[in-house]
C-alpha cells in the first residue's frame, strides 16, 4: 500500500487493519501523524482554527504500538493529545483536520474539535479533556467485555501527569480487584502541562505505581516502536488470556509545547534537541534500513505529505457543523431539542 | 421504599442479562439501606459487585460500561459522596452520546439516596439535585415513596441515556401499596396527585407527600403536583395546570438559592404573566447547611404545617409571605 492508493480511500477500519502488513505501513503511519501533526500547527497559524491543540509530535511510536498490538474490536480510552492515537487507530487525516476545523467532515462532525475525537469502528472512545478522566472508564470497557464473555481488551492511553490524580489510581485498583482485561499505557513526556515531572512526582519509573496495585509492570524506551510494541503485546495477551491488566510505561517526549499557546520556555537548554536526536521515526527507519526493509524514503515522505495535503484541502472545503447538528445528539433517541411545551 | 428500589432492580435484571448493579456494600451487605436485598444471592457475584469505596473508579467503570455494551446501576451511597464523582457523570458521561455524534449510548443509572429528616448532619442530608440539573445529556428523577421509587427506577434502567435517581433517605421505610404491573411512567412526565380549582402545588421527592397532607389541609382548593423528573421537568403538564389555576406554588427541600423551583418560576412567569393571579410562591429551605439537632432538622425541611400556613397567607394577601427565618429574624 505504499505510495499507491490514496489513503483517503480507504475507511477507519481498512486504514487500522493496514498496521498488520508490516514495518513499512507502520514507519508510513509515524510519518503521517507527524505531517499532519505539522499542518494541524500551520492550520492555527494561518489562522484558519479557532480555540486549542495539543499535538503529539516526538510520541509517533507509542500510537503506532498500541495500534499494531490491539484488534479494531478492542476499547481504547484516550486523552486530549490524541490526534496521534486516532491516526494510529485509523481515524482518516480529513475526518481529524475537519474535526479540528470544526467542519462537517470531522470524526464529530465539527462539535468536538481537536480534544474530543472518536469511532466507534476503530474503538476509539470519545477522548476526554479530563486529566485522569478514561483511565476508570477503561477499567470499566474491560468489565463489560469480560461479563459479555467476549475476548476484547480494553486500553487506557494517558499521561504522566495522570499518574497524579485520584482517577488514576481508583481505575488501577478497580482492575485489579476484578482482574479485568485492560492494559494502561502511560506515556511519560516528563511534562504535565507546564510543569515537569520532578516537581510533580516523587518516582521517576512511573511503572512502580503499578506495583501497588499488584500488577505486572513495566518502563520501556518510547521512541522505539518495536520495544514498546512488544510490551503492549504482552499485556494484550495477558488481558485477553484472562491474567488481568498490567501497566506499561512508554519514556517518551513531546516536542511542542503543552498546547498551542505554550512555548515550552520552560524547558532546560538541550533537551528538545537531545531528544530530537532520538526521533522514533529516524530510530524506526533506521532498525528498517539495517533489516533491508526500507526503500526510497523521500518518495515515501513525498507521498503521505501529499496524501495529507490532500486532506487538509477536503478538509478545508467542508462546510462547517450546521445548528441542527447541535440539537442532534444531546441525549439518546432524539430528545435533543431545548424547549418544547 | 427500599423493597420496592430492589424489587425495580430485580425485575429489570431478570428481564435483561446485561444490567449490574455496583457500589458501596450493595452485594454482600445488601446496601446500606437494603434497597439491594436478596439481589446477590439470585444474580450472583458478577453482577451485583461490591466496590471499594472509590466513586470515581466505579461510577467512571459503570460509564464504560455502559458504552461496551452493559446496563450499569449504580449506588451512589450519600448523594454527597457524588462530589468526588462529579467529572465521571457531569462532565464524562452526559456527553458521551453528543460527542460520538450519537454512536456511544450511555444507559446508566446513577442511584443517591439524598435529603435530611434522619440525623445524618449537614454533609450528608442535602439533596444536590443543583448540581445535575443544569446539564445536558442527564436525566435527573426523583422518588417520593415506594410506588414512584419502583417505576422511576425501571423507566430509568431502561432508558439509553445517564439517569440519575435521587431516593430521600427518610422514605426508605415508608410503606405504600403498589401494582407493579402499571405501566412505567415516561422520564420526564409529571403525575397528577391531587386535584383541585384554586392553586398548582408542585412539589418533589419527600415534599410531596407534606404538599398532599397540606393540600388537605388548606382552606383552598389545591392541586398538587409530583414533578418526578426534575429534568426534563414536563413543562406541558405544569404550564397546563397553571393556566387553569392562575397560581403556582413550589415546594423544595432544597436551600432557597439555585434551587429547582427557581427555573420553574422563571418559565412560568414568562409564558404565564397574563393568567397568573398572584405572583409565584417558593417555599424552601433556608440558605444555611442542614442543622443537625432534631428540631432544628424538622424545621428545615417544609412540613406540611409550614406549606399550609404559607399556602394561606398568599391566598389572603396575593403576595408571597416572608419565609419562617426571615420572621423569627
Amino acid at each position: 500500500m505504499v505510495g499507491g492508493v490514496g489513503v483517503s480511500a480507504l475507511s477507519a477500519l481498512e486504514r487500522r487493519q493496514q498496521l498488520a502488513s508490516g514495518p513499512l505501513a507502520r514507519f508510513e503511519r509515524m510519518l503521517e501523524i507527524r505531517l499532519v501533526e505539522d499542518r494541524v500547527q500551520e492550520l492555527f497559524a494561518q489562522g484558519l482554527v479557532h480555540g486549542t491543540t495539543h499535538t503529539s509530535q516526538g510520541q509517533e511510536a507509542v500510537a503506532v504500538a498500541i495500534a499494531a498490538a490491539t484488534r479494531p474490536g478492542d476499547v481504547v480510552a484516550c486523552t486530549y493529545r490524541g490526534h496521534g492515537l486516532a491516526l494510529a487507530l485509523g481515524v482518516r487525516p480529513e475526518a481529524l483536520l475537519g474535526e479540528i476545523l470544526g467542519r462537517q467532515i470531522g470524526c464529530m462532525g465539527g462539535l468536538g474539535g481537536s480534544m474530543h475525537l472518536s469511532d466507534p469502528d476503530v474503538g476509539l472512545l470519545p477522548t476526554m479533556a479530563i486529566v485522569g478522566a478514561g483511565i476508570p472508564v477503561a477499567a470499566g470497557a474491560g468489565l463489560a467485555a469480560k461479563l459479555r464473555g467476549a475476548d476484547g481488551v480494553a486500553v487506557a492511553v494517558f499521561g504522566d501527569g495522570a499518574t497524579n490524580i485520584g482517577a488514576f489510581h481508583e481505575g488501577l485498583n478497580l482492575a485489579a480487584i476484578w482482574r479485568l482485561p485492560v492494559v494502561f499505557v502511560c506515556e511519560n513526556n516528563l511534562y504535565g502541562e507546564y510543569s515537569r515531572i520532578q516537581l510533580t512526582t516523587p518516582v521517576t519509573d512511573l511503572s512502580v505505581r503499578a506495583q501497588s496495585y499488584a500488577m505486572p509492570a513495566e518502563s520501556v524506551d518510547g521512541q522505539l516502536l518495536d520495544e514498546v510494541g512488544a510490551a503492549v503485546e504482552r499485556a494484550v495477551r495477558r488481558a485477553r488470556s484472562g491474567g488481568g491488566p498490567s501497566f506499561v510505561e512508554a519514556k517518551t517526549y513531546r516536542y511542542a509545547g503543552h498546547s498551542r499557546s505554550d512555548k515550552a520556555a520552560y524547558r532546560p537548554a538541550g533537551e528538545l534537541e537531545a531528544w530530537r536526536a532520538r526521533d522514533p521515526i529516524a530510530l524506526y527507519a533506521e532498525q528498517m534500513r539495517v533489516d533491508g526493509v526500507l526503500g526510497d524514503v523521500e518518495a515515501l515522505r513525498a507521498g503521505v505529505r501529499a496524501r495529507v495535503e490532500e486532506s487538509a484541502l477536503t478538509a478545508l472545503a467542508s462546510p462547517p457543523a450546521s445548528p441542527e447538528q447541535m440539537f442532534a445528539h444531546v441525549l439518546a433517541s432524539g430528545a435533543g431539542t431545548p424547549v418544547e411545551g | 421504599m427500599n423493597q420496592a428500589i430492589a424489587k425495580a432492580i430485580a425485575d429489570e435484571m431478570e428481564a435483561d442479562a446485561s444490567v449490574i448493579l455496583m457500589g458501596e456494600d450493595v452485594a454482600v451487605a445488601e446496601g446500606p439501606f437494603k434497597t439491594s436485598e436478596g439481589l446477590l444471592q439470585r444474580f450472583g457475584p458478577e453482577r451485583v459487585r461490591d466496590t471499594p469505596i472509590s466513586e470515581t473508579g466505579f461510577l467512571g467503570a459503570a460509564l464504560g460500561a455502559a458504552m461496551c455494551g452493559l446496563r450499569p446501576v449504580v449506588e451512589i451511597m450519600f448523594i454527597e459522596f457524588l462530589g468526588v464523582a462529579l467529572d465521571q457523570l457531569v462532565t464524562e458521561a452526559a456527553m458521551m452520546h453528543y460527542l460520538s455524534g450519537g454512536r456511544y449510548r450511555v444507559p446508566l443509572v446513577v442511584r443517591a439516596s439524598v435529603g435530611a429528616g434522619l440525623g445524618f448532619g449537614c454533609q450528608h442530608s442535602q439533596t444536590l439535585e443543583r448540581w445535575l440539573v443544569g446539564t445536558p445529556g442527564l436525566k435527573v428523577a426523583v422518588a417520593s415513596g415506594a410506588r414512584s421509587a419502583y417505576a422511576l427506577t425501571r423507566a430509568a434502567i431502561r432508558d439509553d441515556n445517564p439517569v440519575v435517581v435521587l431516593e430521600p433517605r427518610a422514605l426508605y421505610g415508608e410503606r405504600e401499596d403498589f401494582e407493579p404491573d402499571d405501566p412505567l411512567p415516561e422520564l420526564g412526565s409529571a403525575e397528577v396527585r391531587s386535584e383541585g380549582e384554586d392553586v398548582t402545588i408542585v412539589a418533589l421527592g419527600q415534599t410531596v407527600n407534606a404538599a398532599l397532607r397540606a393540600a388537605e389541609a388548606a382552606s383552598c382548593s389545591a392541586q398538587v403536583i409530583d414533578l418526578r423528573t426534575l429534568v426534563p421537568w414536563d413543562r406541558a403538564t405544569v404550564l397546563e395546570a397553571v393556566r387553569r389555576t392562575g397560581r403556582l406554588a413550589l415546594v423544595e427541600e432544597n436551600q432557597r438559592s439555585g434551587g429547582w423551583g427557581a427555573d420553574i418560576a422563571a418559565e412560568v412567569s414568562e409564558r404565564l404573566f397574563g393568567v397568573l393571579r398572584a405572583p409565584v410562591l417558593r417555599i424552601t429551605a433556608p440558605d444555611v447547611p442542614v442543622p443537625f439537632g432534631a428540631e432544628l432538622e424538622q424545621r428545615f425541611v417544609p412540613s406540611a404545617a409550614y406549606i399550609a400556613d404559607q399556602l394561606g397567607a398568599w391566598m389572603q394577601t396575593g403576595q408571597v409571605p416572608a419565609p419562617w427565618w426571615a420572621v423569627s429574624a
